[in-house]
């Protein structure tokens, strides 16, 4: 069971202003596809004033939709149509002393009806811009949608970021594992250097190939290195070749490919191709390893 | 005079425990606290109170032998246990089939299988909530590790032909699993006539306490256990047996054994009493799922133009507890997947409420819930922007085409 304010059952088991409106001269129908709740609401406007006399609703939806849609009458009855465009979907949760996370989107419904109304009285069309994700923090209410136009927006990595700018994972930390999976996600769309196949299995035995000379190997690791440069590069990352020891081939990672979640898959991806260029196997490892690995 | 008693048509999401199962259980969080595994007298009863119960879950389910009784913590962890077990023991097939209309302890899971590389086929139903054994035969191959499907189906209590499945997946040779939560207790099953690998059963939906399950395995099937660890469950799932609850789950399998007819007879019947009442006095109503293939205490009925979790709310003042596949009600912004599989419309979707009754319930509260429910459909369609002053608008989708975000 939700746990609703006494304010909210009160406007649901009594809504104000339900029903029909006689002489109603602005109307706002409006929906929300993914919770299949809808809202029309009905104003009766002052031409001379624009102040709204009466405004009534309907409303098919759950308890918390048909009580905002009772607060949302309340709140602008008597308001001029600028004043009450004023009115934030925060307002009408606030007149309702707040609700359920998950409810948030019940009272952005109010005010989307609202502007819809306005915008009918005035002949104009009005465009709903506003996307709705699947709920990922229930503690800040804030769905997949908004999170992941904030990490592509300012190139997020981290699950800390995605909460300094969305607050999003930075209450009970359960919805950790949803963050992680939006920033894997746009990562790799990004991301355009090779990545290797979800499980990279170098071959075993390497297909034949001449063999090279020291000169001639440390070359090719050059070239095919080289090649893969640019991309990182249009990532605003970097790799240079620190040293080559037999199959052990350190580099570094530089600029955005540090501390990037794809590193791993990167590495992998530059290993293959290093694999495919020289017909040996090689081992393609931090220069911080150096030393370190047999 | 009528009572206004609360009254309890919400079964098939929990139940109460039995009398007679609490009083079972309340030696053994006292004086019969051993451990079963120990070597002195206090463990040794204990462990005789387990075989006992284990006995009689064997007895409902049908089983060959007791030793194909695991008791775990609840149904989700069976659910997990039977498909990870099939992927582990037989890693040359990497298919799991399904239907859509499963439980999310099974779909929550599938979905992260798939993330992992699995293939996962899910069976689509038809309007009445029915599979296409067509549709089955085709998916099956020489890739099925697992076909899991749910006997009876928690929304619309519609039964799926999980014998005939079982025999087919062997054909195919993969294992089958089936999630019985909501089946066991209320039909007969004879599990020892079938070819079912693995089912799943839950304590608490059949007068039992919460935290208590069972994974049926068939003796012979290849497995391997999720928790491993003490040699409890025969190694098959280690951890120290919940066993107040086990000896509760015993007597609840007894109980349920002797109000086998009752249920299919007397419940049906109240079930059905219920359901006539309210499509009689409820304009644009009609139940969902398999009404000649279903559970007999299960009622799910849509209610076109309005939502299912206000229609609980007004219950609830009412003193009526029932459940809702609306959005609104799960926090998920979706309506049930159960619903949406049928095809059900969005406008109706999110009205469909179901009623689910059990043994303890009567005559009188059935009809007071006929009573209670025209008037609460009534005030919510007046709130509707689909509803008309004297009933629904002529085309109700038409008139009222809201600009969806």
């Amino acid at each position: 069971m939700w746990d609703y304010s006494e304010k909210v059952r009160e406007h649901f088991f009594n809504p104000r202003n339900a029903g029909l409106l006689d002489g109603a001269n602005g109307i706002g129908d409006v929906g929300s596809i993914k919770c299949g709740d809808a809202l029309r609401l009905m104003l009766k406007v002052d031409p001379d004033s624009e102040k709204i006399v009466d405004a009534s609703f309907q409303t098919f939806g759950c308890g918390s939709a048909i009580a905002s849609s009772s607060a949302l009458t309340e709140i602008i009855k008597g308001m001029t149509l600028d004043e009450a465009l004023k009115v934030s979907n925060q307002d009408i949760a606030d007149y309702l002393d707040g609700l359920p996370p998950e409810k948030m989107h019940c009272s952005v419904m109010g005010r989307e009806a609202l502007q819809a109304a306005v915008a009918n009285y005035r002949g104009e069309v009005w465009k709903d811009d506003h996307e709705e994700g699947a709920l990922i923090c229930k503690c800040f209410a804030i769905d997949a949608v908004l999170i992941e136009e904030v990490v592509r927006a300012n190139s997020l990595t981290t699950v800390e970021q995605v909460a300094h700018f969305t607050k999003a994972g930075g209450g009970c930390a359960s919805c950790h594992e949803g963050i992680e999976e939006i920033l894997a996600k746009v990562s790799k769309e990004a991301c355009t250097a090779p990545t290797a196949a979800t499980k990279p299995l170098p071959p075993a035995t390497p297909a034949a190939a001449p063999k090279l000379t020291n000169f001639q190997r440390i070359r090719k690791i050059e070239e095919t290195v080289e090649a893969i440069r640019p991309m990182l590069q249009r990532d605003h990352g970097d790799i240079e070749i620190v040293e080559i020891d037999g199959k052990n081939i350190y580099v570094n990672l530089k600029g955005a490919c540090v501390g990037c979640m794809m590193e791993a898959a990167t590495l992998n991806g530059i290993q293959t191709k290093l694999v495919e260029a020289l017909g040996e196997f090689v081992r393609l490892l931090p220069a911080a390893m150096l030393g370190k690995a047999a | 005079m009528m009572s206004d008693a609360p009254i309890y048509l919400d079964n098939n999401a929990t139940t109460a425990c039995d009398p007679a199962v609490v009083s079972a259980m309340l030696p053994f969080f006292t004086e019969q606290f051993g451990n079963p595994s120990s070597m002195h007298s206090f463990g040794n009863k204990v462990g005789f109170a387990l075989k006992e119960a284990r006995a009689k879950v064997q007895a409902l389910l049908g089983a060959e032998h007791d030793s194909e009784i695991v008791f775990t913590s609840c149904g989700t962890e069976s659910d997990s246990t039977a498909i990870l077990s099939a992927l582990k023991a037989q890693p040359e097939r990497n298919q799991i089939i399904t239907t859509a209309v499963e439980h999310p302890a099974i779909l929550t899971l599938c979905e992260y299988l798939e993330k992992e590389g699995y293939a996962i086929t899910r069976l689509g139903v038809d309007k009445r909530g029915r599979l296409d054994m067509d549709e089955y035969r085709a998916a099956l191959g020489p890739r099925t590790a697992i076909v899991s499907a749910m006997w009876a189906n928690n929304e619309s209590g519609t039964i799926f032909p999980v014998e005939q499945m079982a025999e087919l997946a062997h054909a195919a040779g993969a294992q089958f699993h089936t999630d019985a939560v909501q089946a066991v207790g209320k039909i007969a099953i004879d599990l020892k006539k079938t070819k079912i690998d693995m089912l799943s059963l839950s304590g608490h939906k059949l007068h039992a306490p919460k935290g208590v399950g069972v994974l049926y395995l068939r003796r012979g099937t290849r497995y391997r256990p999720l928790l491993r660890g003490g040699h409890q469950e025969r190694g098959r799932r280690a951890g120290t047996e919940n066993a107040a609850s086990i000896v509760g789950l015993g007597v609840a399998c007894e109980q349920a054994m002797q109000h086998m007819a009752y249920e299919n007879t007397e419940v049906k019947r109240l079930r059905d009493r219920l359901e006539a009442g309210i499509l009689a006095a409820v304009p644009r109503c009609f139940p969902t799922g398999d009404v000649t293939n279903r559970l007999p205490n299960t009622s799910n009925i849509a209610f076109e133009f309005i939502e299912g979790e206000a229609i609980l709310l007004l219950l609830n003042k009412a003193g009526i507890a029932a459940s809702s596949g609306s959005a609104c009600t799960s926090g998920s912004l979706e309506p049930s997947h159960v619903m949406r599989a049928m095809g059900i419309p969005y406008t109706a979707a999110h009205g469909t409420t179901r009623f689910s009754l059990s043994r303890y319930n009567t005559e009188a509260e059935i009809d007071r819930v006929i009573a209670a429910v025209p008037p609460i459909i009534a005030q919510l369609r007046k709130l509707s922007p689909y509803w008309g002053e004297k009933g629904p608008a002529e085309n109700p989708e038409a008139d009222f085409a809201p600009a969806y975000a």
